[in-house]
């Protein structure tokens, strides 16, 4: 019986192995622009993956450029003031960091719902914003910070450091994406869902919707920590661009772009992106944002649950989030 | 017998509408109680007013001897009281099953669990078991937005059921279901609630119902209890019968 069930559990994750170890092998037939373009996808990946899990709520944030800025200016505040180059521990600080901002943020905003949701995380990623640009003497103001690459487990990666990079940042990917899988097939997954759909049957079932929202607010401030701190490695310059609302913006763009029936679809969305952004601005500088439109309106159109549904066309309505069967 | 449900002199008035004028009224452990009469006499507002989703404007609401006058709707639903709605409130994206099983870890406070799977051996036999109970076999992998309106009042009130209630409060459980449903639907639940001995109040605009169902029937009017008497001897009451069933 425990036998026919590891074999089950072994068949359902192979396919997700078999990608892995593909992406293992690609930094060494792709040029090294495409691998640190891909390095810089997997990371934003998560952060619209943040986005992503609060949609399971229906709410959607324009403001996650604050949890992304966090997380990137940890690892800047870290190298600066407590000449901290470790990578392990800048990610545990900056997940510590942007999971404490959620935790504070996550008070005032699980009270609220849809417009109102909305406008209030784009209006804290701007007031960080305008403190990264402020306060000059800090932040290094509208220059940003340069951070310098990090050690890996003690290791100097020197000339491969963006090979490190990208691999770093795939493992971290793997791990949120595992992590985000299981909470999502967990109770506190599912009462997201049910709060999505019938907020007053929770509350009469005896739930609290404050709390399953605020749990879940941070989650995603986690994720967008994390991927604020990766990118901060692979780029080596932050910028107080990074809590602006148009890079809220990209996250909102890009979850729609992947959809959500998964959660590989934002990584989908974002190597997409990273892709089409490069491309469209290499080929029309100044109309890149035009490209990029159209292939919103044109998603939004003919593909309204997003890239993802060109690979899972028929995948559950129910529990979108999770590939467990109906038993 | 003990007493359930108390309420003492409530009042509530919506502008100039007395939907609870200072009503008292009594149910005992284990009783069927049925609920008539016209819109706005407030039937759905004593519910809400036991639920805690109004609160009374004068009066108190014990249940088990407890007040519960203006708790939340969750603190209510904690202590025992659970109840069903005209339109059912259901979660329409996850399945009949998945229902099922976000209740029953609502019910066991395990909600904010983030770890451990949802699907759990023992919880997959519990729901399936309280779906059986409601007439619930192939349909518990089905989307419950494709469900029918009978179907649909059903999960709606297993729900509440799953909660493990000692007082269940169901708002017209045959609202928007087909005549020719409406009987299986009660002998359903009705079924369910007298093998579970679970106090049960409802609302209902179906005399048939009303007569077949209830064990004790309260009549609303402007907020107050103009008649509580078994259904036998309330229907035989030429007075009752001209102003509910609307005879000359």
């Amino acid at each position: 019986m425990r036998g026919a069930q590891v074999s089950r559990t072994l068949a359902g994750a192979a396919p997700w192995l078999a990608v892995l170890l593909a992406l293992a092998i690609l930094p060494r037939l792709l040029p090294d622009w495409l691998g640190f373009l891909l390095t810089v996808a997997f990371a934003k990946a998560l952060v619209v993956l943040g986005v992503a899990v609060l949609l399971r709520s229906n709410l959607v944030s324009f403001g996650h450029g604050l949890y992304f800025a966090a997380g990137a200016y940890t690892v800047g505040f870290a190298a600066k003031w407590l000449h901290l180059r470790e990578a392990v521990l800048l990610i545990f600080g900056a997940v510590v960091v942007s999971g404490a901002l959620a935790a504070l943020l996550g008070l005032f905003l699980a009270r609220y719902r849809g417009i109102f949701f909305g406008m209030l995380t784009l209006a804290f990623s701007m007031i960080l914003y305008s403190l990264l640009l402020r306060l000059y003497w800090l932040t290094g103001g509208t220059d940003g910070m340069v951070t310098a690459p990090p050690t890996i487990l003690g290791v100097v990666p020197g000339a491969a450091a963006g090979r490190a990079h990208y691999y770093l940042t795939l493992v971290c990917l793997a791990l949120a994406l595992a992590l985000t899988r299981r909470w999502l097939g967990s109770p506190l997954g599912y009462l997201a869902s049910a709060i999505r759909d019938n907020e007053i049957r929770v509350e009469y079932m005896g739930a609290s919707v404050r709390q399953g929202i605020y749990r879940t607010y941070l989650l995603s401030g986690v994720l967008g920590g994390l991927g604020g701190c990766l990118v901060a490695f692979s780029v080596g310059h932050i910028a107080p661009e990074f809590s602006y609302w148009t890079q809220s913006g990209d996250f909102v763009f890009v979850t729609v772009l992947g959809g959500y029936a998964s959660v590989f679809a934002p990584v989908m969305g974002s190597v997409v992106f990273e892709l089409v952004r490069n491309y469209a601005y290499a080929l029309s500088p100044y109309t890149w944002q035009m490209s990029l439109g159209a292939i919103l309106l044109l998603i939004v159109l003919f593909l309204p649950r997003g890239l993802w549904s060109l690979l899972a066309p028929r995948a559950p309505v129910s529990s979108p989030w999770t590939s467990s069967s109906r038993r | 017998m003990d007493v359930v449900l108390e309420a003492v002199g409530l009042a509530k008035s919506f502008g100039a509408v007395k939907a609870a004028d200072d009503l008292s009224v009594r149910i005992s452990s284990g009783q069927i109680v049925g609920i008539v009469g016209p819109n706005g006499s407030g039937k759905t507002t004593f519910l809400n007013l036991v639920t805690g989703y109004l609160s009374p404007a004068r009066g108190q609401i014990y249940y088990l001897g407890k007040e519960i006058t203006g708790l939340h709707p969750r603190q209510v639903t904690r202590l025992g009281v659970a109840r069903s709605f005209q339109v059912p409130q259901l979660y329409t994206s996850l399945t009949v099953l998945e229902n099922m099983l976000v209740a029953l870890v609502i019910r066991s406070g395990r909600q904010g669990d983030c770890w451990r799977a949802l699907r759990t051996r023992a919880r997959l036999a519990e729901a399936r078991r309280l779906l059986e109970k409601f007439g619930f076999g192939d349909e518990s992998g089905q989307v419950v937005r494709t469900l029918p309106e009978g179907g649909r009042k059903l999960l709606d009130v297993a729900l509440s059921f799953a909660l493990g209630p000692r007082l269940l409060l169901l708002d017209e459980p045959t609202s928007g279901v087909s005549a020719a449903e409406k009987f299986r639907v009660m002998d359903t639940l009705i079924g369910v609630i007298r093998e579970s001995g679970v106090t049960s109040v409802f609302v209902e605009h179906d005399m048939d119902v009303v007569q077949r169902y209830a064990e004790r029937v309260l009549v609303f009017s402007e907020g107050r209890i103009i008649a509580d008497d078994p259904p036998g001897a309330l229907f035989a009451d030429p007075i009752v019968r001209r102003y509910i069933l609307g005879e000359e």
